[in-house]
């Protein structure tokens, strides 16, 4: 027994690497994932990294199929093209793979989120005079759409998840009952979100996120000062399964590499 | 008339013009640098610029104030951080307000399709929903004829002048590129006019997969120009700088700052060469 405490002593982690590892396990089997940049396309590249090594990565640059084996700084990073088994133009992407229903899930990150899984990408504050200007809503608008179903992961913080947001840049569930039921028949939009904190899941009966399981370590208190609604925890709450050893040093070594290949 | 060869100076100054419509694009890759820096040498201004993802090179052109109006549909300094002189823009209006005209990539993607394919609007099962959708007059809806489904119409882009970067050009002015080709093609052909930087001329095209070839009567100019993409990157040619776009968070985020950089690297250094040779003064591996 001891030797076993000791192993998993050794096990730490940071917020953010539970996030990616957690988010990571979202994907599985043979999904055909649409992956958006930074936070979601490092649990992408983990998940094929290590249990579901046949995932099929798209990135929004063209790249089908593409197998990097470290974090790109960006979608248009040679490592996705060189590795893809197509590349097609920026058009396709979104005609032909995106908009007719080629893509089973699309993995979004976001600045700010509310409880349906709407999205604001675009500004804070103001629209004519924001206080923040974003970069605006890239290809998230039409992913949260036409993908099977959508997963969102971002850091969990008051300033994130926000009761109003400021801007709906990209859609999640729609308060309108039927505009909801003409979406389902293209997509089944954000079903999971992953942070640092927490998991939160899509539950069709409130048609809010709920909060389904806490990181080890994390309380329902501290998951309720960094929500700035006050959101559902689940009656069937869990605490998520903490980072193998497998995990981390899948997700250390291609950061690692990312690193130093600059 | 096939595409003649022309310098990178004569080019701008022949094809773009105070007040013109213009799309440098790229899509990570193949990112006409030498071009935006050649406008801002020349002082364009009141330019309506066009392209789905501005990053660095838009972030010079508006801060050096070249720019009225941007359309575009995501503008950030990819893996680093924001576009500080595009946002000082937009929060501020320094060094004076930019008009915006944003979309969604998907929107913009099929802009550039229905412009390339000569029609007035493209449609796409879009913008559903979105603050977007409610503010752009550029959004509208249509009915299918034939189905009856709601979709989204969004209007042909209006370009003077597109610039792209590729790969190779061949003798007689066709050019090749490869690797991400983004919506390159779509803007050469949604153009009044347009410029090509290569990074070579060769005798003939070796293939190449997911090869892209516009014909040379498409192409206006081509300039040859190596490294043009610099920060950016051509695929079989040179290796994207991450360490820039790292950096240029720095430097963008300080007006000061921003207009030293600029005065020393572009408006005091003659053409391309001389750009990457002030960087490489300085330390900068390119």
């Amino acid at each position: 027994m001891t030797e076993v405490a000791e192993i998993d002593t050794a096990l730490e982690w940071t917020s953010d690497e539970i996030m990616t590892v957690v988010a990571a396990r979202e994907l599985t089997g043979e999904m055909v994932c649409f992956v958006g940049i930074g936070l979601p396309s490092k649990a992408a590249i983990l998940a094929r990294a290590t249990h579901a090594p046949n995932v099929t990565l798209v990135y929004e640059s063209g790249c089908i199929g593409a197998k990097p084996d470290r974090l790109p700084p960006s979608i248009g990073d040679g490592v996705l093209s060189r590795t893809a088994d197509a590349v097609v133009s920026v058009p396709e992407i979104f005609s032909y793979w995106l908009q007719a229903g080629r893509i089973d899930v699309g993995f979004l990150g976001a600045a700010q989120v509310d409880k349906r899984g709407n999205i604001n990408t675009t500004a804070v504050g103001e629209y004519d005079r924001p206080t923040v200007r974003l970069p605006g809503a890239g290809g998230a608008p039409e992913i949260t759409t036409s993908c099977g179903k959508v997963i969102i992961t971002l850091r969990h913080s008051a300033r994130a998840f926000v009761e109003k947001l400021d801007f709906v840049t990209s859609v999640g569930h729609f308060e309108d009952e039927e505009l909801e039921r003409q979406r389902a028949r293209h997509g089944h939009g954000p079903q999971v979100i992953v942070t640092d904190l927490c998991v939160l899941r899509y539950q069709p009966s409130s048609r809010e996120f709920e909060v389904t399981s806490l990181h080890p370590g994390v309380s329902v208190e501290d998951v309720l000062a960094q929500t700035g609604w006050p959101v559902i925890i689940s009656d069937d709450l869990e605490e998520t399964a903490p980072p193998t050893k497998e995990e981390l040093a899948a997700l250390r070594r291609f950061s690692e590499s990312s690193a130093h290949s600059r | 008339m096939n595409a003649r060869p022309l310098t990178l100076s004569d080019a701008v100054a022949e094809f773009v013009h105070d007040g013109d419509t213009v799309a440098l694009e790229g899509f990570t890759h193949l990112i006409p640098f030498a071009a935006g820096h050649e406008i801002i040498r020349q002082g364009r201004r009141d330019l309506t610029l066009v392209r789905m993802t501005p990053d660095i090179i838009y972030d010079q052109l508006i801060g050096m104030g070249c720019v009225s109006k941007l359309i575009f549909s995501w503008a950030g300094n990819p893996g680093a951080g924001s576009l500080h002189r595009f946002r000082d823009a937009v929060e501020n209006g320094y060094p004076h307000p930019l008009e915006i005209e944003e979309h969604s990539h998907a929107g913009m993607a099929v802009r550039y399709q229905a412009s390339a394919s000569g029609l007035p609007f493209g449609v796409l099962r879009g913008y559903a929903g979105t603050d977007l959708s409610q503010l752009s007059p550029t959004i509208r809806w249509i009915t299918c004829p034939f189905t009856g489904e709601e979709l989204a119409a969004v209007p042909a882009l209006s370009i003077d002048v597109s610039v792209i970067c590729a790969q190779q050009a061949d003798r007689r002015g066709n050019v090749m590129m490869w690797g991400i080709t983004g919506v390159q093609k779509e803007a050469v052909l949604s153009a009044k006019h347009s410029v090509v930087l290569v990074e070579e001329i060769v005798d003939d095209f070796t293939p190449h997969v997911n090869a892209v070839v516009l014909p040379s009567w498409t192409i206006d100019a081509v300039s040859v120009v190596p490294s043009g993409s610099y920060p950016s990157y051509s695929e079989d040619y040179s290796e994207r700088a991450n360490d820039f776009y790292a950096q240029w968070e720095g430097i963008s985020r300080d007006r000061v700052a921003f207009h030293a950089w600029m005065t020393n690297h572009v408006l005091e250094t003659k053409d391309h060469a001389a750009f990457m040779e002030s960087l490489t003064a300085i330390g900068v591996t390119t």
